[in-house]
């Protein structure tokens, strides 16, 4: 009767670690409306890929041969063969985003690149931690904010440790909205936040709006060629929603797309959560350091506005700055929140929202920006 | 500590933060310029 019990006898303390882990991933999806299409798929797949001998892995049966398991086959296609799942999900993503706030206040751009120095920081930090610089590189991508970009970078530098970079990276931009506020507060006087910024209604052209894209691609796709992938297909997602005459290939790339890559992603990515690698001391690091990756972003923006405000006339609310990472619309929310709060005059949503975007570009191209540079030294 | 390592880190840093702002900047202006030629 061995058989039977077999695969209780053979259960890891690691892998009961790994079910706990699971199901409080699933709890925070339901209960706590974290990020749910991503940490509800990525909590069930590490309970599946942590059961005894699970069928869903590759595995040898004795008589048999070599059996293929579907996470395992996801994995080796979707993910690590071409990082097809990510990139196609930017078609999705690059199809859901309006860059007219962003276009009529061209400016705003900036704020959205001095948000990545969260990014470097987290590596420098990483390095500083014992991580070689292809590990370092993975974790500080945590700090794009920006789920699919971490997982792709992390996956092309060969990181061992995409599963904990995945989780951390969509569980910290659920918590934007608890860690953003700390760091303004801090940084910011209240008299700073409660400045106004005119909203300067800029009528964007549909012509601007269309050649945008691909302006976009060829400028970041001939500084930082390795993000042409990421940028191309954000881009490409947008100009099928700009272009007008491929409405119903954008309503497919923003609901029919986007909803099921993100399906397949998470359970996916749940592949790399096997317990031999993702319970140690290192997935504890990983997530120090991507909580400091999110406050350096946060730091960095909110201090670039202020170092501006030093040199211009028009004063920019700092907060601003803070709206520079990708998580969006979290980013925004916060900021116009906080705006409003210290004063309920204080409109900022259109400003937040252009700045928003604005690091949803700079993001991607902070990832092509790594693979490029960290590719050079190695 | 391996200096080697963290000197490479900061390479990261500064080419990563300088080709960013590179990207950007350059964006900056021609979504300028498209804003100023380009009119519905």
């Amino acid at each position: 009767m061995d058989f039977l019990i077999s695969g209780i006898t053979s259960i890891t303390p690691q892998q009961i670690v790994m079910y706990v882990i699971g199901a409080v991933l699933i709890w925070l999806a339901i209960s706590k409306d974290l990020e749910p299409v991503l940490l509800l798929p990525l909590g069930f797949g590490a309970i599946l890929v942590n059961l005894p001998d699970s069928g869903v892995l590759n595995q040898t049966l004795e008589g048999i041969g070599e059996t293929n398991g579907i996470i395992q086959w996801l994995f080796d296609v979707g993910i690590e063969a071409s990082e097809a799942m990510p990139i196609l999900l930017f078609i999705g993503i690059g199809a859901m985003i309006d860059f007219g706030p962003l276009l009529s206040n061209p400016k705003l751009f900036l704020f959205g690149a001095a948000a990545q120095f969260g990014i470097f920081a987290a590596i420098l930090v990483a390095v500083f931690l014992g991580f070689d610089l292809k590990d370092a590189a993975s974790i500080g991508i945590i700090g794009a904010a920006d789920g699919p970009t971490s997982i792709l970078v992390s996956q092309v530098l060969g990181s061992n440790y995409v599963g904990p970079i995945a989780v951390v990276a969509y569980s910290y931009m659920a918590l934007v909205p608890i860690i953003q506020p700390v760091v303004i507060r801090l940084l910011t006087t209240k008299k700073e936040r409660c400045i106004h910024m005119e909203y300067k209604a800029v009528n964007v052209s549909r012509k601007a709006k269309i050649i945008f894209p691909i302006v976009v691609t060829f400028v970041a796709g001939l500084v930082a060629p390795m993000s042409v992938s990421l940028v191309g297909f954000l881009m490409f997602g947008n100009l099928l929603r700009e272009c007008g005459v491929l409405n119903n290939l954008s309503d497919a790339a923003q609901n029919i797309l986007s909803n099921l890559v993100s399906l397949l992603l998470g359970i996916t990515v749940a592949f790399s959560m096997r317990a031999e690698s993702f319970v140690n001391p290192q997935t504890l690091l990983i997530m120090v350091i991507g909580l400091a990756a999110f406050i350096f972003d946060t730091a960095a923006g909110v201090l670039f506005a202020k170092l501006l405000n030093l040199f211009t006339k028009e004063k920019v609310n700092p907060m601003i700055g803070a709206a520079g990472i990708s998580a969006f619309p979290m980013a925004a929310r916060v900021v116009q929140r906080m705006a409003l709060k210290e004063d309920p005059s204080n409109v900022l949503i259109m400003q937040a929202t252009g700045t928003n975007v604005s690091g949803q570009i700079a993001s991607v191209v902070a990832g092509g920006v790594i693979l490029s540079v960290v590719s050079s030294i190695l | 500590m391996n200096m080697e390592l963290v000197m490479q880190a900061l390479e990261v840093m500064w080419k990563g933060m300088l080709s960013i702002f590179t990207v950007i900047i350059i964006l900056t202006i021609l979504v300028y310029v498209l804003n100023k030629i380009l009119k519905d």
